[in-house]
């Protein structure tokens, strides 16, 4: 079955562009927020949004995330409250949305029910960072029943057999990660990062996207190069951390970062 | 005392004791993780690996430690003949040891240049530190910045070690905030760096290392109280954190059905005030760290901030086995309140000259109950993890000394 990630990937793809995935925190710092902030980014040209559902203990996460989360829990976000924002950004807009987040929260949930909800909301999409390969199985049941797409992440300490299980096993698109870090790290893109990404795009259909620690259009421009998507996480959350509204500045580094990888 | 047939050995290929256990961690630290287990089922059982770590134990850590039966502690309870197991004779003054010189010596093997560990009471982070100048590695521990204020001697000791101490001031300021912290780290220098978890919870390999490095405290025991008593012991008492000290003493006794299993948790402030560190007694299935075991956490599946009057008790989570042999029946759990155990701390000190450290005191404290309950012939052992020391400004706040 063809996902709105999949449908998406592929008009892009005639178009000769890549798609802008925008990461934000959901309820940071409001649920109400979080839903004129996704508005403003898809106006600013992001082609997929990502929305992180927080966790008081995230392992993968930098500073800037972590903060966010806690912004969020304070605000008293929780599953039920992201799946009824998901439903109210569906009535304006099909933009594709994707759910990332530990899995604790979820388990807690009950992983059947939470995929028969996200189903109901318009979900498209999970990410669970803490849910790598060996564990799928504690919620690939529920996805395919319920019509979500698993994205699985790659790292740079994948070796190439397990990159190959991986973009065989993800759906929707892989999810790169361009460091061997945590979100929001600055260390610049490795050479072997890009040739890492190359080899695999001469290996597998599926669309690869790439992110943590892509911060700026020009690293955005150079990712864009090789692969199918850029994520950009942290760079938008900080912008949501200074102001007390973001909206004009997440609308306009979206519409900077759009225009950066279209070329 | 008959052993009963032995099951298939767990946990399984892919890391799980029954439903708990796994490997829930981001993807960077898969590989690292598959090195790990490679490496330690290659190295770790051959004769030269453990000779080499039968030498460093003996003539460095000090074991076996005595197992020594507290006469005056049996006399006074009126029930059971007591024997304490004596971590707290080991070096740095703890059981800890027995695991991080193991896992540094392991480390140095698979050619890291770096460790990296969290710590609560600093016991595992001095003992880190201290298998790390020992072998001649970097050493960097994550310490919550509360448990840095309340452990500060063990800070000194680390420092001079040569280990850098972070402080992690994220969420509680206490040991699953460095945890996460470590955790963290790893995933940014998984290349060149061994974290050396201290405890048996953590992904797949970790549980399953740490118990068997620990089980030294068991296997000693066992040996000890046959040449003692001409017999196996009927009840075994153990406080349990992450769970280390207690699966250490309990691995070699498991297959005995007739031996009594008993965990002691932090209640802290009493289980029905929601302030403790029982996730035993009163977590839930969940995953934190890495593997799928009993944890607290709200309705919104949370962790929630545990409390503990010991540091190295203050932890959300606990072992994946220990949940699995809670769960089978195995194991009997009984938490233990913080004011119990600064009881206890006092009673084992006046009694029997032992000074033990408030994660050991709650055992102690539970065999205060106990023992008197218990027929006159059976026999008891209580893992003393610990020597008490590092506690001693935590017990100035809470006790009037005298004299």
């Amino acid at each position: 079955m063809v996902s709105r990630i999949d449908e998406t990937f592929g008009a892009l793809h005639g178009k000769g562009e890549k798609a802008l995935i925008a990461y934000i925190m959901a309820g940071d710092p409001d649920i109400q927020k979080t839903q004129s902030y996704t508005y403003a980014l898809i106006k600013g040209g992001a082609d997929i949004i990502e929305l992180g559902m927080p966790f008081s203990d995230p392992i993968a996460d930098g500073p800037v995330i972590q903060k966010a989360a806690q912004r969020a829990l304070g605000s008293g976000t929780n599953i039920s409250s992201i799946l009824e924002l998901v439903r109210n950004i569906r009535r304006a807009h099909s933009t594709p949305v994707i759910l990332m987040g530990y899995f604790n929260p979820v388990f807690k949930y009950g992983a059947e029910q939470f995929f028969i909800d996200a189903e109901k909301s318009g979900v498209d999409g999970v990410i669970l960072p803490d849910i790598p390969l060996e564990e799928i199985g504690a919620v690939t049941p529920y996805a395919g029943k319920y019509n979500i797409d698993i994205i699985l992440l790659a790292a740079p300490t994948s070796g190439r057999n397990r990159l190959l299980q991986l973009s065989k096993h993800t759906e929707g698109f892989l999810y790169y990660i361009s460091l061997t870090g945590v979100t929001g790290a600055s260390k610049g893109i490795d050479s072997q990062v890009i040739s890492s990404i190359q080899w695999l795009k001469r290996k597998t259909q599926k669309p690869v996207a790439v992110g943590f620690g892509i911060s700026t259009p020009e690293q955005a421009a150079m990712i864009a190069e090789v692969a199918d998507g850029v994520v950009v996480g942290s760079a938008f959350v900080k912008l949501i951390e200074s102001h007390d509204d973001a909206s004009n500045d997440l609308l306009a580094f979206a519409h900077a970062l759009k225009n950066a990888i279209k070329e | 005392m008959k052993k009963s047939e032995s099951k298939k050995s767990l946990p399984d290929a892919r890391g799980y004791f029954g439903e708990y256990g796994g490997m829930f961690v981001p993807e960077t630290l898969i590989s690292a993780l598959q090195e790990l287990e490679r490496g330690y089922n290659r190295i770790a059982g051959t004769p030269s690996f453990q000779k080499e770590l039968r030498y460093y134990l003996e003539h460095y850590a000090g074991r076996p430690t005595p197992l020594y039966f507290a006469s005056r502690m049996t006399a006074d309870l009126h029930g059971a003949r007591v024997y304490l197991k004596r971590e707290d004779l080991a070096h740095t003054g703890a059981h800890k040891i027995n695991n991080t010189v193991a896992q540094v010596l392991l480390a140095k093997k698979l050619r890291k240049k770096r460790i990296i560990a969290e710590t609560g009471a600093g016991q595992h982070g001095v003992a880190t530190a201290t298998a790390a100048a020992l072998f001649g590695l970097e050493c960097e521990v994550y310490m919550g910045d509360l448990d840095i204020k309340r452990q500060a001697l063990n800070v000194d000791r680390m420092r001079l070690l040569g280990a850098k101490v972070i402080p992690v001031y994220s969420g509680s300021m206490t040991l699953k905030d460095a945890m996460n912290e470590a955790i963290r780290d790893w995933v940014t220098n998984v290349e060149t760096t061994h974290y050396v978890i201290g405890s048996v919870a953590g992904p797949h390999p970790y549980p399953r290392m740490v118990r068997d490095f620990q089980s030294v405290i068991g296997k000693e025991a066992k040996g000890q109280i046959v040449k003692l008593e001409g017999r196996l012991p009927d009840v075994l008492i153990a406080c349990v954190g992450g769970g280390s000290n207690s699966i250490g003493l309990f691995y070699p006794f498991i297959g005995y059905k007739d031996i009594e299993l008993v965990g002691v948790e932090a209640g802290g402030l009493g289980i029905e005030t929601g302030r403790h560190g029982a996730s035993l007694t009163a977590g839930e299935k969940g995953v934190l760290h890495g593997s799928m075991t009993k944890i607290l956490m709200d309705r919104d599946g949370q962790i929630i901030n545990p409390h503990s009057v010991s540091a190295g008790l203050d932890y959300p989570g606990v072992g994946p086995e220990l949940s699995y042999l809670k769960d089978a029946g195995r194991l009997k759990v009984y938490p233990v309140k913080d004011d119990e155990a600064l009881s206890a701390t006092v009673y084992l000190s006046r009694k029997e000259g032992i000074i033990p450290a408030l994660e050991s005191a709650h055992a102690i404290a539970f065999a205060m109950r106990y023992v008197p309950k218990l027929p006159k012939r059976s026999l008891v052992v209580i893992n003393v993890s610990g020597r008490g020391d590092k506690d001693m400004d935590i017990i100035r706040e809470h006790i009037k000394l005298g004299g």
